[in-house]
């Protein structure tokens, strides 16, 4: 079906046609490693634990995998979605159909049912007396009361365990390795030898129970690759929080909401091992957990002005109380790192579900004239590495550095290569010591460099000179209070010299650019695998796209010259209003017509087939 | 002073100018540079290098007045009712510092009410002065939160609401080191100064400090003249520094009655002398504390002096765990884990 790349035609004829995203349809036989498994359980029963050592056990058997939780703002009873995508091919996108559901929440019965794939298969519990009404899928109902009263499993650990009932059943129906699902227990519970035991009793009972009553009827099997060698399983939150440790955070302050509260449980988590002095047992880092995220944001203003590697974490809700704080950062010029794992807003919005909606609010965050650096991590091993980055660039720049991750990218679970240590020593950008304030004189706005960056010098530097007041008024070059027009204006023109500056400073895109390709696709953070998966389909059926993604903001000339480059470059991303492609559209005003907004966000991670009909449509219209 | 006296040196070689800061952009005669002046004679008295001193501001009359003193200090003039939190964390990052901040009655009773109490709670160590004048002077006269109940203002009118009590407030939320002042009473600013910046954890001081402009009708209880027909020392302070050793049998003054003398011993080894004038009240007790001002409020006392202290409650640094180094000047090598250490993380990982 590959046509001519040039031939908008045979493009025409080959997109007509149903692009199949995984599971490809067979021809009857096996379905072998290439398939999504659902588990719908109820918030709050310990279903994670079951549906991670799924994820663990297949990973371990070298078969790629993604597992992402589609959970509600809620402790205890609301229903809740863990998705294992598995895949020969390596694509973890979320994928729009299910074709393993294992229904474990009475409550949500039906509209699982309508989830499961033709030919697909409906696990639930026998108790349910179900009347199984489909016939296009295969029903499998197991007695699980059975099943965890057999493995001596009695009161609240009884809810608990009743999830291990799948977890043995599927374990035992697509033929994963029982020693995995041990080995991924182990990990989950640090060892605790008895409560492993406890789990794999119900696990063992459930496995034996299926091989002795189930036929198995459905075409789904998994199969030993060696794809995930070396890799490991971790979520972006727990990378970020890494990250930051070895970029060497020193303070951090912030105020729970989710769904960055798991990188801050990381933080907590790596700081003491990692960064207790070994010598004196005493801590290089403080985290304050503040009254608000006003207090989250003003002690890291605070800490960044004294020369701390300062950040915090929050979401869409937080950066709103912080826009005051952000704009006397820009302003006054104080390095300090502020991690957005985005949420769907406006206001408390979904706050369990994904977005990239917060890319304008802040790009601009703060009253008046403001410019922010953004950062977009899309995978794990980058948002260990703009931990670090982060805290450089914020110190280069002197200036607030926000990191746009996501839930999907923050809170759920990905396989990535091993982070690599950072390759160079730490920044510090442009603070004086003493004996340089003495040899070179101080001012702390004069741009002796020309970059728009001027030179700082931290509280307790003994210098006579060496001081001066930090202020959100507005000031002169010498940091005293101004209210002239010329002081202001030169001010203001330094700092967007400084943002000019930046562009050079932060990470420049990824750009494949494809033989052939007459169009290019635009996109930033957690939709890359499933733009990666679209690509790759979309190639197979004669549309071969180039791909820039956008890992900051300022833009740079690359980013000029790819949407040169192509005559339509569709801007992909998860919020309502193009965001990005509003900012690209103003910022590459002199190339009209090349920008074409490909936006959308209900909650949930973009899907291949979301997109490929997207494009489609686009691409058989125009 | 003295053409000769401001070239006095203390026992550091630096004379008063040097502690001063840039010319005050307030009215002529608010309280708020006398209470300016009174910080420069402390630091100059006390020989306090200007590097290890943090000057710290909210928004408002009151915090624009750290520009007005040591220059050689540096300083962060933040936002309106935020100073806590900046302070918070312009201390954790260097707990060496010296944090001398400066608030007002609509910066810390209303916008930064929040923030104030939870810095308290937290017994960040900061000497926290409120310059108090009951009204916004920068928009031009409004009620403020320690406005007089039934007060008349020009343009106001009449204040329906009854005062926020700021001592009350501040040992309600922990503040280990509680005074109120009168700004027109330099001599117990002075010394509550000092007592305050040898303090182990957050020091409040509330200075009825008055606005001339807005709000020093004699009838006001923030006004110059209600200050000093009423301002009441519940005690007199005195500050005895470190290096000076008072004899034992005045450190062990149990019996505090009036006209006796008590000595409170500071975290670095200074001391506080307390001549206690009334009869019932103790500042090292709570409770005590609590009462007296809540019996000053019914019957519109201005008490002054020391209201409450616990000398012994560790700092925020403290209970942090932190070493000598403040964290802002920690070399890469304690900041950032080895090669190793990462390799052995992922491994656990894989």
């Amino acid at each position: 079906m590959i046509g001519d790349p040039a031939g908008a035609i045979l493009h025409s004829e080959g997109l007509a046609d149903e692009i199949q995203v995984s599971p490809r349809k067979g021809a009857g036989g096996p379905i072998i490693n290439d398939f999504t498994i659902v588990a719908a359980t109820v918030n709050g029963t310990g279903s994670q634990t079951a549906n991670l050592a799924l994820l663990r056990a297949l990973f371990k058997m070298g078969i790629p995998v993604n597992g992402k939780n589609i959970f509600p703002s809620n402790i205890q009873g609301l229903p809740t979605w863990f998705h294992v995508r598995v895949s020969y091919e390596g694509f973890v996108a979320r994928s729009d159909s299910a074709e393993i559901v294992i229904a474990f929440n009475q409550s949500t019965v039906q509209d699982d049912l309508a989830m499961v794939a033709p030919g697909g298969v409906f696990l639930y519990p026998t108790e349910w007396n179900l009347a199984e009404s489909r016939e296009d899928i295969i029903y499998y109902a197991l007695p699980v009361n059975l099943l965890v009263s057999q493995a001596n499993g009695q009161g609240k650990v009884k809810d608990y365990l009743a999830n291990m009932a799948y977890v043995g059943v599927i374990t035992q129906l697509l033929g994963i390795n029982r020693s995995y699902i041990e080995e991924a227990l182990q990990y989950h519970f640090g060892h605790r030898a008895s409560v492993v035991t406890q789990n794999m009793a119900v696990v063992d009972a459930a496995f034996q129970w299926s091989a002795a009553n189930l036929t198995k009827q459905d075409p789904y099997q998994v199969e030993p690759l060696d794809l995930t060698a070396g890799n490991i399983l971790i979520t972006g939150n727990e990378a970020a929080a890494l990250g930051a440790v070895f970029g060497g955070v020193t303070l951090t302050s912030w105020y729970p909401i989710t769904p960055s509260t798991s990188m801050i449980d990381a933080l907590n988590d790596f700081l003491p091992k990692l960064r207790t002095d070994p010598e004196s047992g005493q801590a290089t880092y403080v985290v304050i957990q503040a009254e608000d995220e006003l207090a989250a944001a003003g002690m890291i203003m605070g800490a960044g002005f004294a020369g701390a590697r300062a950040m915090t974490a929050t979401s869409g809700p937080g950066i709103s109380l912080m826009s005051e704080f952000v704009g006397l950062g820009y302003f006054s010029e104080i390095p300090c790192v502020i991690w957005d794992i985005q949420r769907v807003g406006p206001s408390t919005g979904l706050p369990t579900r994904t977005s990239q909606g917060d890319v304008l609010f802040a790009y601009y965050l703060g009253h008046g004239d403001t410019n922010n650096v953004l950062l977009f991590p899309a995978t794990p091993g980058e948002c260990f590495d703009f931990g670090v980055q982060a805290f450089d660039l914020a110190d280069q720049l002197q200036t607030p550095v926000l990191v746009l991750s996501d839930l999907d990218l923050g809170m759920n679970t990905w396989m990535s290569e091993p982070f690599s240590y950072p390759a160079e020593p730490i920044k510090r950008g442009k603070v004086l010591s003493a004996e340089e304030v003495e040899a070179q004189g101080f001012f702390r706005y004069v741009d002796r460099d020309g970059d728009g960056i001027t030179y700082r010098t931290l509280p307790g530097n003994n210098h006579p000179r060496a001081a001066y007041f930090n202020r959100g008024t507005g000031h002169n070059e010498k940091a005293v209070y101004s209210e002239k027009a010329e002081d202001w204006r030169k001010n203001m023109d330094r700092l967007k010299r400084k943002f000019e500056t930046a562009r050079r400073l932060v990470p420049s895109p990824i750009i494949d650019h494809v033989d052939g390709a007459r169009i290019g696709i635009i996109a930033f953070g957690s939709t890359l695998p499933a733009v990666d998966e679209a690509r790759f389909r979309l190639a197979e059926s004669g549309l071969p796209i180039s791909f820039m993604r956008l890992r900051s903001l300022p833009i740079n000339e690359e980013v000029r010259a790819f949407v040169e480059r192509y005559e339509t470059n569709y801007v992909v991303e998860l919020n309502r209003d193009g965001q990005i492609h509003q900012i690209l559209t103003v910022e590459l005003s002199d190339l009209p017509g090349r920008l074409v907004s490909l936006a959308g966000m209900d909650g949930l991670p973009l899907t291949a087939s979301h997109l490929i009909n997207q494009l489609k449509e686009q691409e058989l219209t125009r | 002073m003295s053409q000769r006296g401001a070239q006095r040196q203390n026992a550091i070689g630096l004379t008063q100018a040097d502690y001063k800061g840039q010319p005050t952009s307030l009215c002529q005669g608010c309280g708020h540079n006398s209470i300016s002046s009174q910080i420069v004679s402390v630091a100059f008295e006390l020989s306090i290098q200007p590097h290890e001193i943090v000057r710290l501001s909210g928004i408002g009359c009151s915090s624009k007045s750290p520009a007005y003193f040591l220059g050689r200090s540096h300083g962060f003039n933040s936002l309106h009712g935020r100073m806590p939190s900046v302070g918070t964390g312009t201390l954790m990052a260097n707990h060496q510092l010296l944090a001398i901040g400066v608030s007002g009655d609509g910066d810390t009773a209303s916008i930064g009410l929040g923030q104030f109490k939870h810095m308290m709670r937290r017994n960040v160590r900061m000497v926290y002065i409120v310059e108090n004048n009951g009204v916004y002077g920068l928009t031009k006269g409004q009620f403020s939160a320690t406005a007089d109940e039934g007060q008349e203002l020009k343009y106001a009118g009449k204040n329906p609401f009854p005062p926020e009590e700021l001592c009350i407030e501040a040992i309600a939320s922990g503040c280990t080191f509680v005074a109120r002042s009168f700004s027109g009473d330099p001599k117990q600013v002075r010394e509550l100064l000092k007592a305050a910046l040898s303090h182990r954890g957050t020091a409040m001081l509330d200075i009825i400090s008055p606005c001339v402009t807005f709000n020093n009708r004699d009838t006001a209880t923030k006004s110059y003249g209600w200050g000093k027909a009423h301002a009441e020392r519940l005690l007199d302070i005195a500050y005895i520094p470190r290096d000076f050793v008072p004899r034992r049998d005045e450190i062990m003054v149990e019996d505090f009655s009036p006209g006796e003398v008590k000595l409170v011993r500071l975290h670095d080894g200074s001391y506080i002398q307390l001549r206690k004038l009334e009869e019932e009240f103790d500042p090292t007790d709570r409770l005590r504390a609590l009462t007296r001002l809540e019996l000053a409020r019914r019957n519109e006392e201005m008490i002054t002096g020391l209201l409450y202290i616990d000398p012994d409650r560790p700092s925020l640094a403290e209970v942090s765990n932190l070493g000598e180094t403040p964290l802002a000047y920690l070399p890469e090598e304690k900041i950032r884990p080895t090669r190793q250490a990462l390799a052995q993380i992922m491994r656990a990982m894989l």
